[in-house]
This record gives C-alpha cells, structure tokens and sequence, in this order.
C-alpha cells in the first residue's frame, strides 16, 4: 500500500515521540494533590501557555479543521474566530481571578461560591458530560492515524495510545501531562507548519503559508483565492470566499464556541497551575500566540487542499488517478462511483452516493475500482466521496512531499490527540476524587488516600475512553455541540457573574445553570437525535442551528440566574469578602 | 471594599470593557456583520472581511491579551506603590 520507507519512518518518529513522552514521566512523577491538580503552581508561563495549546489543539484541530474549512469555504471561518476568540474571553474574565481564588477545580469554585454542594455536583455533572464527548474524538484521530500509517488494527492502536496516555497521566498527574504537553506540542505545530509550508512554497513561491494564500500561483498572475472561486463556481459549488450560511446562524455558532471555549473545564484548569494572577493573564497570551499559529495556518492549509484535490483528480482517469487516492479508497475514507461508465473521475457538488456513508462491496469494478452497496445520487454529476477527515493527512501525499513528511504528520496528529485526551483524563479524575470523594461524600480521607482515589480514577477514565475509541459511538460527530453548547450555557455565566456579580447568589447560580442546560440539551437533542428530519433552517428557532444554540442557552442562563437571584435572600458575608479577595491580584 | 479596591476595580472594568469593544468589533463586526460589505475592498489576493475573518481577528485576539497584560501590570504597580507611600 504505501512505501515501506515511509511506514519505517512513521514507526520510528512515532515510536521516537513516544519515548520523549514516557522519558518526561519518569522525570516529573507527582508526589502529592497539590502535584498531582496542579502541578505544584510552579509551572512558567512560556511552558504552561504551550501546555494549554497541545491541551487545547485536539485531534479536531489539528486533524479535521483545515479538511471541513477547504470544504465550507468563508463559512468555516467560525470555527477559526469561534476556538481562538474564547482566549480573550478567558484571559480578560476568567483566568486572573480563578487562579487568585486558588483551589484545584472549576466545580471547587462553583461550590465554594455558590455556598452549595448541589451547585458542586451539577457542576461535576456537566464536566463529566463535556469531557467523555471530547475524549470520544480524540480516540477517533488515534485510530485514524494508527490504521492507515502504521497499518495496525485500530484496537492495537487505541491500546497502544491508552498505554501511553494511562503511564504519564497516571503517574505524573498535572505535573507529567504539564510537561509531556510541552514536548507534544513542539512535535504537533513543527508537523503541521512543515508540510504547509512546502505546499505554500511549491504553489504561491511564499514560504509564509498565511501570506502565500493570499499570493498569486507560480507561473501565473492569477490570485490562488480568485482562482479557487472561479474553479468552485464552475464545479457547482458555492464560491470559496463567500458565505452561504445565513448571518443570524453565524453569529450564534461563532458566539457558542468562544464563550464554549472560555467555559471549558479542561483548558481552564490549566490557569491554575502557574504561581500568580500575572502569571495567569501572561500565561493565556502565551497560549493564544501558541495555538494561533496553527489557527493561522490551517486556513492557508484548507485553501491549498481544495485547490490540490481538484487539480489532482478532476477528469483524471481512475486507473491513472493518484496513487493517495487509492490508498484512502483501500481504507474507506474514499469512494467513486462511475455514474456515466467512462472511467473518468468527475468530482462536482452534491452527494455522489445515497445514505451518508460508502458501504463497499467485495468486488472490484472494471478499473480496479471497490464497487459499491449504495445506490448512486443521480440529482447530481458528482462521483466521488470524499471523508473530510483526511484532508490534512492526505494533503502531503496530494502534494507530492517527501515521506518524512507524511510520517511527521503522522506523529503531529497523535501528539495532538494524546495531549488533548490527557487533559481531559485529569479533569474528569480530579473531579472525582477531590470534588465528589473529599469535598462532598469522603470528607475524612487523607491526602494520601485522596491521591490514590485521584489515580483510580483517572485509570478507570482512560479504560471507558478506551471503550469510546475502540466501539466509537455513531454519535460522536453529533454530540461535539453539546460539549460548547454546554460550556456557554452553564459553566460561563456561572464563572463569569461569581466573579463580577456580587449580589448573585446560589438560588440564581442554580436556577440558571439549569435552564441554560435544560433548554440547550433539548434543542440539541430534538433536532439531531428526535427528528433529524426537521434539522433544516425551516424549523429552527429564529434560523439558529444546534450548533449555535449554546449562545442561545447563555443568556437565558443569565437571565434567569439574576432575576431568581434578586428575588431570593442576599449571599452570605463570607461570599462578599471571597469575591473581594479574587478580585485583588495581590 | 475601602477606596483603593473600588478604584483599582473599576480601572480594571474599564480596560476590560474597551477591550472588549475591540474583540466584538474585529470579529462579530468586521469578520461576520460586516463581512460582505468590507469583501469588496481587495488586499492583495484576500477580500478585506474573508480577511478578518480567517486571519485578522487571530492576530488582534493576541494582541488584545497582551495589551491587557501590559495595562494591568502597570496599574497593579501603581496600586501597590500607593500603598507603599501610605504606609
């Protein structure tokens, strides 16, 4: 299938990364909570800021982004403004203050601040929920890249990844995932920037992908932009640079992922591992600048895709098409069914095949082709099938790049999803241990005991993610609105008016955590698990998808969490001086 | 909460609030609202809101955090040596 150097190369620069990772392990092993939540408070903000970013960059991210923007063209931008925008958010109303008030977990907070264990537990409750969503897609990526570079079963893979991930996270805590996200991310951002670069470099002449997209192509003086919407018009599509989707939904999806982000458990943890509230505020620029680099770049990325996969296949004949696509063929990821029997590969708008997926038959057609179940779409010329998930790792390949650079890929996706599900792991393990155990049903055990609860269950964590990876629910795609619809709609308002809402107190928190979830969680669940059918603009509330309803499920959180608060009895006195505390820097 | 804390706290209101301003109007304003209307204006091979949309607002989001970094330490630095020339 793919050269034999290119798989030794993969396995030795994955085999390589792996042993930098475990080597960190060793070396930082967690020796108490304050280690094993926190790091110890003394991590710098330069290594806590790359943390956060391989924290962050999941395998989405690093993996997906770039493939579903070559495809939704201007309209993926939200995806850009919406995972990046969530930095500010939490640099300017969140990290200072939370690392001032100076516990271990996000439901610590709410439950100190709202005075209340039930705030505690709905809090857990909802990390519980967001993470296990996440950790399902990292699980994916790990398989993705296991199956089609080192050409092992994904269940091999998945353990593999599980392995690795239980060692350092196990052992190390806070503290070895801390470090071994620092090595992760230098392997993931020198594997995405390396092959777009080539690429930029080979079709604009400007080794600056951000700007190279922006170029003219070599040997023209036509803009790639202007030509990549002149090539998608022509195909049927809507025009690269414009938006399709209407500014209302926009607005709203854009608006659920920043302040989803900014509420996220997991990425606001790690503001708690640096040793003062300046070192906070750095610490989220750092990020910022860290994952910005990849976020700049991805769109570059996705504009050269585009134009590379229709270059390269269209009105090609299969059996001279491209060896790449074959290879994704063999995996499933691509299909081509020849409506019009000329053995000429004919790539245009619309789905090429009935129902969403290929289903492949045991036959081969008469080009060597794999025939299919699915009965071919004739609403539309179109004759390929293409998993928007493969962009990235196809597109060296696409590219024509040297090997090296396709097993560096290889390597970047699964730092980015080791990383990420690391994160994850210990967010769920010490809301557990110190949120659930010590602070409400165990008050008694000692620290040592709490730690060997926190390793318990950070173990368990990994076996279900490893469940998740190996038997992925049909619903993973579906349920990634859930997690940002989620976090905008209970953990930020909650956060955001305990620190700049005196008056509110735990009537209101309550109260408004659970509309924001109740009426986010049933529009999700109405329109992508109850009638599918009715999932179109039509029948949505004010044209705003699932996707955007977390924005939505905000301010009715915050609206119900001050109205109930002012109509029920003033916060303690306690909960005043607690929030003038976290206020003060020093 | 005495004099100094009421007044530290509103400057910090205050540079968080314009910032803000900033962030709502590269992104929302610029990158989604006012999109289409900056695309007629072409810099180099980029339509001025495609731009902003999947470019500029990165670059001004980094830019925000840090002048926010740098206004708040001055003005932290400022607090505590009013406190230091009280004592």
């Amino acid at each position: 299938m793919i050269g034999m150097n290119v798989q030794l190369l993969t396995y030795l620069f994955v085999g390589l990364s792996f042993a930098l990772y475990i080597g960190i392990a060793i070396w930082s092993k967690a020796q108490s909570t304050n280690d094993f939540y926190v790091a110890g408070k003394d991590v710098h903000p330069i290594a806590n800021g790359m943390a956060t970013a391989a924290d962050w960059m999941s395998a989405a991210s690093f993996l997906s982004m770039a493939g579903l923007i070559a495809f939704l063209g201007k309209d993926g931008s939200v995806y850009l403004m919406g995972w990046t925008g969530g930095y500010v958010l939490l640099a300017l109303l969140l990290a200072p203050y939370l690392r001032k008030f100076g516990k271990f977990t996000v439901p610590d907070f709410i439950g100190e601040r709202y005075y209340s264990s039930f705030a505690r537990k709905v809090a857990v409750l909802c990390l519980i929920f967001i993470s296990f969503t996440y950790i399902a897609g990292q699980m994916r990526g790990v398989g993705i890249v296991f199956s089609r570079f080192l050409e092992v079963d994904i269940e091999t893979g998945v353990i593999v990844g599980m392995g690795i991930v239980f060692f350092y996270a196990v052992l190390g805590g806070m503290k070895g995932i801390t470090y071994t996200q620092v090595a992760q991310y230098c392997v993931l951002i020198f594997a995405y920037l390396v092959p777009a670069i080539f690429i930029s470099i080979l079709m604009t002449g400007n080794a600056i992908p951000q700007i190279g997209f922006g170029s003219t192509l070599v040997d023209s003086s036509i803009f790639l932009l202007d030509k990549l919407d002149q090539v998608t018009v022509e195909l049927g599509f809507n025009a690269y640079t414009n938006n399709t989707k209407n500014t209302i939904d926009i607005f709203c999806i854009t608006a659920a992922l920043m302040f989803g982000t900014a509420g996220l458990p997991h990425v606001i943890v790690r503001f708690f591992t640096v040793p003062s509230v300046g070192d906070a505020r750095k610490s989220a620029g750092y990020a910022l600048i860290f994952i910005a680099l990849l976020y700049t770049t991805a769109p570059a990325v996705s504009a050269f895709a585009r134009m590379n996969l229709i270059d390269s296949i269209q009105d090609q004949s299969y059996s001279t098409a491209p060896q790449w696509f074959k290879n994704w063929e063999e995996i499933g990821l691509i299909a081509w069914q020849d409506k019009n029997d000329d053995g000429v590969i004919r790539y245009s708008s619309g789905n090429a095949l009935e129902g969403t997926k290929p289903i492949y038959k045991e036959l081969r057609g008469d080009y060597g082709e794999r025939l299919l179940e699915n009965k071919p779409n004739q609403n539309n010329a179109n004759e390929v099938y293409i998993d928007r998930d493969i962009i990235v790792l196809a597109n060296p390949e696409i590219a024509e790049l040297p090997g090296w650079v396709i097993a560096l890929v290889a390597a970047g996706g699964l730092a980015a999803a080791l990383s990420t599900a690391a994160g994850l792991l210990l967010v769920i393990s010490s809301s557990i241990s110190h949120d659930l155990l010590k602070k409400t049903y165990m008050p008694h055990i000692t620290e040592k005991q709490e730690l060997r609860y926190a390793r318990i269950a950070a173990a368990i964590a990994i076996g279900i993610a490893g469940i998740f990876g190996i038997y992925p629910p049909a619903f993973v795609a579906q349920v990634v609105a859930f997690a940002f619809g989620l976090a905008a709609a209970t953990f930020f308002p909650a956060l955001f008016l305990g620190i700049f809402y005196k008056r509110l107190n735990k009537e209101g928190a309550i109260a408004g955590m659970l509309g924001g979830l109740i009426f986010t969680a049933t529009y999700i669940i109405y329109f992508k698990f109850i009638n599918p059918g009715h999932n179109i603009e039509e029948y949505w509330l004010m044209s705003i998808s699932p996707e955007g309803i977390g924005s939505i499920g905000m301010l009715i959180n915050f609206i119900v969490a001050i109205v109930v608060s002012s109509l029920t009895k003033e916060p303690p006195k306690e909960v005043y001086e607690m929030v003038d505390m976290i206020r003060k820097p020093l | 909460m005495d004099n100094k804390s009421k007044e530290y706290w509103n400057s910090n209101l205050k540079i968080v609030s314009i910032l803000l301003v900033i962030w709502f109007l590269v992104s929302f304003g610029f990158g989604i609202l006012f999109s289409d209307t900056l695309d007629q204006i072409k810099i180099g091979g980029f339509k001025l809101g495609f731009w902003f949309a999947q470019q500029g607002s990165i670059y001004i989001f980094v830019l925000l955090i840090f002048a926010y970094v740098n206004l708040m330490q001055k003005l932290d630095e400022k607090i505590s040596q009013e406190e230091d020339s009280d004592e």
